[in-house]
């Protein structure tokens, strides 16, 4: 072809997704280990014979991890097989303990599932290939380069055997807006499951294939012919460590790519390497063998019958479901119902409230005010879900005309999350309370004394006098006023 | 006379109190024991000290036995004569200029010698029984999952079992008792041998069972070997027994079915002896994957390197269905035979070894022939059955042993049949 053909090709984007999740279990995948990294930890010292690979050694399976794979195959409507099985993954490398992995091959632990995802309002669902347990290797740092030209490089296995569900999709995507949503999507739902924790440094490690192919060879359903799939060459791009960093990697790639197609250049295929401060995609350059790993069954463990865990394991209400329910059952816009869904912690907070107040009320005051009053000072619902009596107390207060709404929200709140106040420490100390009507009325007399002029340009019909007027009112009342029962008597007295 | 028994006199002592006080027992060196060189009868491992017992060590100790070793071994278990340790062979107590069989030639030499009571090896494809047979002491090789391989250096781990050494079958039963039970830190174990009482069907009552002669393994072995064998097994008739001749078509193939899968396993298990935390580290050019290759050429000997490479080979990609996966049908295949035999028949009888013991160095040039030796111990090891070799006479001056399979867990019925033989 030549380079002028090649530039008038249309093409469509085909990516595929090998996601890493760490499982938030309390110990190791096949020992007593801690999975939780104390702060300042000592290389070397969250080990045990068994994670250190120690010869003699021999790994016993955490059922809490099949637990909470069971948990992720239900969320993604995967099949769940009869028992567990795991081979090991042959190959040498510095940072596994046993020059081997231990992982799940011929069997996953989740096959033949999917996850739906929307992008710019339209519906996709992405196929899910397979889902597998397995060991994480220990960390390297390398000293004075990188790993081939270091002076010298230390191990420390203190993350090793860290319980790792891959999960691996169909080349489904066609954009990397699309990745993006579904890693957002999968943190979302893995986080609902309780299984995952996005904090943790290294939880999510995603490895992608990406390919430019004709954009004849798209059917109308979006799928793409194997044939045309297997003529294009695709690079596999690694170090992906966010949706964010998804997208920015892959749309990097895309570029890249077209711009060689473009010029007639042959795309190779290759492993690179996503630099996230350079923000570009790098070549490996080692041009790596297919790489043979051995596969065989691992011995050591035998057969964990699952077939009914499925049926025994229970999940928790996924956030598309909870949000179509929030949408029915309390009837919120779409907008509203998203927002209060957001995490498991948001909606569980938001159901606490709606118990005791009108739904419209309440998400208000949880999807308004206070995510925004969070957001804005970077803390999450989880921070203070155990001050959800707090919270109540200030909308009820609020509700029974007790603080107006805009001292309760520029206040009140405010200084419940800056001050760890309650509400009503904070309200008695700043006088808050709101004026009963007698004393509103000696304020509306007083004002109406004070400004003469702003009473005749009343009587005159001009229109800001009165607005004038209350916000007097409001200023002697210290905003402790409500500014209709202001404007009401106001009008009583003016008339 | 020296026999090199021991690579490790370092004597750990057991409680005070327990079912094997007053006992003195020697370790193979490829089981762990904390704070004491555990070897492998590797260089490879010459300087490795475990910082945790294996779990027979500790039940061991609880028991109150004294060891007062770690003995010699064939590198990794790999060999049949102890002659492939790195530290040099071990001579047979019986005649020392033949070797004591192996790989847990150190275990039966010690015993034989007199320098143990009892001892512990470790049995892939016969090297408990092997060398308790050439050496004219009891070995048990116990029912894949009867105990706990926790802390035993892997050979071949679908394959292998830690089994006890005596001189005679009530000894090596009470041993078994003490080590015999679930491990939480072995998933692999089963609760069968937990309030075991081994040592009490020692009781030399044979009378009303039944036991298949595997004709198969009588057809290539030694003359001399077979006529002891067949004696041991006419006595125990007389004592009331009844045999039968079993036909097992599937043995054929077992040695080679062995030998795959034990090489295959033991590519995978060695692999982390790489240079970085065990052998001589360090002093190599280029970079690490040539590290690794130039730490294991030297820390590993010739037969662990030949065994490493064939296992590598049969499980490649292009290899895998042609020999592994061949080779596991022919495991399933052997498993079914034996399944089968057991319904007609309580225990089966074979000689131990199809040959006397070899003198030392005779066998070495001839890998080959000193794989085939291994014919009649290795079926049980593919089908994780229980099996005992017990001392079924002499033939030159040289012991034979008689070896009794029982099915899964059966281990009281060939320990009754065994007992039966030193009557
Ligand atoms: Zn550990």
């Amino acid at each position: 072809m030549t380079a002028q053909a090649a530039e008038q090709r249309e093409l469509a984007v085909v990516i595929g997704l090998e996601v890493h999740v760490q499982l938030e279990t309390a110990t190791k995948i096949f020992c007593g280990c801690s999975t939780r990294a104390d702060e300042d930890e000592a290389p070397n010292t969250r080990t045990c014979p068994t994670c250190l690979g120690l010869p003699g050694a021999l790994p016993v399976l955490n059922e809490g991890a099949v637990e909470a794979a069971v948990k992720i195959g239900k969320a993604l409507s995967a099949e769940i097989p009869e028992q567990t099985t795991f081979h090991r993954k042959n190959y040498y490398y510095p940072d596994l303990p046993k020059n081997f992995q231990l992982t799940q091959y011929d069997a996953p632990i989740c096959a033949d599932g999917s996850l739906e995802i929307s992008v710019e309002g339209t519906r996709r669902s992405i196929g899910i290939t397979r889902a597998h347990l397995e060991e994480d290797p220990g960390s390297l740092q390398h000293k004075g380069g990188s790993i081939d030209t270091a002076d010298y490089t230390l191990v420390n296995y203190n993350r090793a055997g860290t319980p790792l569900v891959e999960i691996v999709t169909e080349p489904d995507f066609r954009s990397p807006a699309e990745t993006r949503a579904f890693l957002a999507k999968l943190e979302e739902v893995l986080a609902y499951l309780g299984v995952f924790d996005a904090t943790r440094d290294g939880s999510l490690r995603v490895d992608a294939n990406i390919s430019l192919v004709d954009a004849e060879a798209v059917a109308e359903d979006g799928s793409i012919s194997d044939e045309a799939l297997e003529s294009a060459n695709r690079t596999e791009v690694k170090n992906i460590s966010s949706h964010k960093g998804a997208e920015k990697a892959l749309a990097y790639e895309v570029t890249r790519q077209k711009n060689a197609i473009q010029r007639g250049r042959v795309i190779e295929q290759e492993t690179r390497h996503w630099d996230e401060t350079r923000g570009i995609t790098v070549s490996m350059r080692s041009k790596e063998a297919e790489k043979d790993y051995r596969y065989f069954r691992e011995a050591d463990l035998p057969p964990l019958e699952v077939s009914d865990w499925k049926a025994k394991i229970p999940i928790p209400e996924l956030p598309d479901a909870r949000r179509d329910r929030f949408a029915s059952e309390y009837g919120l816009d779409g907008e509203s119902a998203s927002k209060l869904t957001s995490t498991k912690a948001v909606a569980d907070f938001f159901e606490d409230v709606a118990e005791s107040f009108d739904p419209d009320l309440a998400a208000t005051w949880v999807a308004d005010n206070l995510l925004g009053e969070l957001n804005y000072r970077d803390m999450e619902v989880t921070d203070i879900s155990d001050r959800l009596e707090e919270f109540t107390t200030l909308i009820s207060l609020v509700d029974a005309d007790e603080v107006t709404v805009k001292n309760a929200e520029e206040i009140v709140l405010r200084s419940m999350l800056d001050e760890g106040d309650d509400p009503e420490t904070i309200i008695d100390r700043e006088g808050l309370g709101k004026a009963d009507d007698d004393a509103i009325g000696a304020f509306v007399t007083e004002a109406i004394e004070e400004n003469p002029d702003a009473v005749e340009d009343y009587h005159n019909g001009e229109d800001g006098a009165l607005n004038f007027l209350v916000g007097q009112v409001m200023q002697k009342s210290r905003g402790s006023a409500d500014p209709g029962t202001v404007n009401a008597l106001l009008q009583d007295e003016l008339a | 006379m020296s026999y090199n028994i021991f690579l490790n006199e370092e004597q750990i002592d057991g409680a005070a109190d327990g079912p094997l006080s007053e006992m003195t027992i020697a370790i193979k060196d490829n089981i762990s024991t904390e704070g004491v060189a555990t070897t492998c009868g590797s260089n490879m491992l010459a300087s490795y000290v475990p910082p945790y017992d294996a779990t027979v060590v500790s039940k061991i100790k609880d028991a109150g036995a004294t060891i007062v070793g770690k003995v010699n071994m064939d590198e990794f278990g790999m060999g049949g004569t102890t002659e492939t340790s790195a530290f040099g062979p071990t001579k047979n107590p019986v005649d020392p200029e033949r070797v004591p069989g192996g790989s847990s030639g150190g275990s039966a030499a010690a015993v034989a010698a007199g320098k143990a009571d009892l001892a512990i090896g470790s049995d892939t494809g016969g090297s408990v029984r092997n060398p308790a047979a050439f050496c004219g002491v009891v070995g048990i090789k116990p029912t894949y999952g009867l105990v706990s391989r926790y802390g035993l250096i892997a050979y071949a781990n679908s394959l292998e079992q830690i089994g006890p050494l005596a001189n005679s079958v009530e000894d090596a039963a009470r041993l078994l008792d003490v080590i015999s039970g679930q491990d939480p830190h072995d998933g692999t174990t089963r609760s069968q041998g937990d309030n075991s009482a081994y040592a009490d069907a020692a009781d030399g009552d044979v009378s009303g069972m039944t036991i298949g002669v595997i004709r198969e393994l009588f057809d290539g072995a030694d003359k001399r070997v077979v006529e002891t064998v067949e004696q041991s097994i006419e006595a125990l008739e007389s004592q009331g027994a009844e045999t039968i001749d079993v036909s097992l078509a599937s043995l054929e193939h077992a040695v080679q079915a062995y030998y795959v899968i034990a090489m295959s396993e033991a590519s995978s298990n060695l692999a982390r002896f790489d240079g970085v935390r065990y052998g001589l580290s360090g002093g190599y050019d280029g970079n690490w994957n040539e590290t690794f290759a130039d730490a294991r050429e030297e820390g590993f000997g010739d037969e662990v390197k030949r065994r490493i490479l064939l296992g590598t080979y049969a499980l490649s990609a292009g290899y895998h269905d042609k020999y592994y996966k061949k080779a596991q049908d022919a495991r399933a295949w052997v498993r079914q035979d034996f399944d089968n035999a057991f319904s007609d028949v309580d225990v089966l009888a074979s000689p131990t070894m199809p040959v006397l013991p070899p003198k030392l160095g005779e066998s070495l040039s001839d890998p080959l022939q000193l794989y085939l030796m291994d014919a009649n111990t290795v079926p049980v090891n593919l089908a994780n059955l229980p099996a005992i070799s017990v001392p079924a006479g002499e033939a030159d001056g040289l012991p034979v042993g008689l070896q009794l399979i029982g099915p899964q867990f059966g281990e009281e019925s060939i320990i009754r049949a065994a007992s039966a033989v030193e009557n």
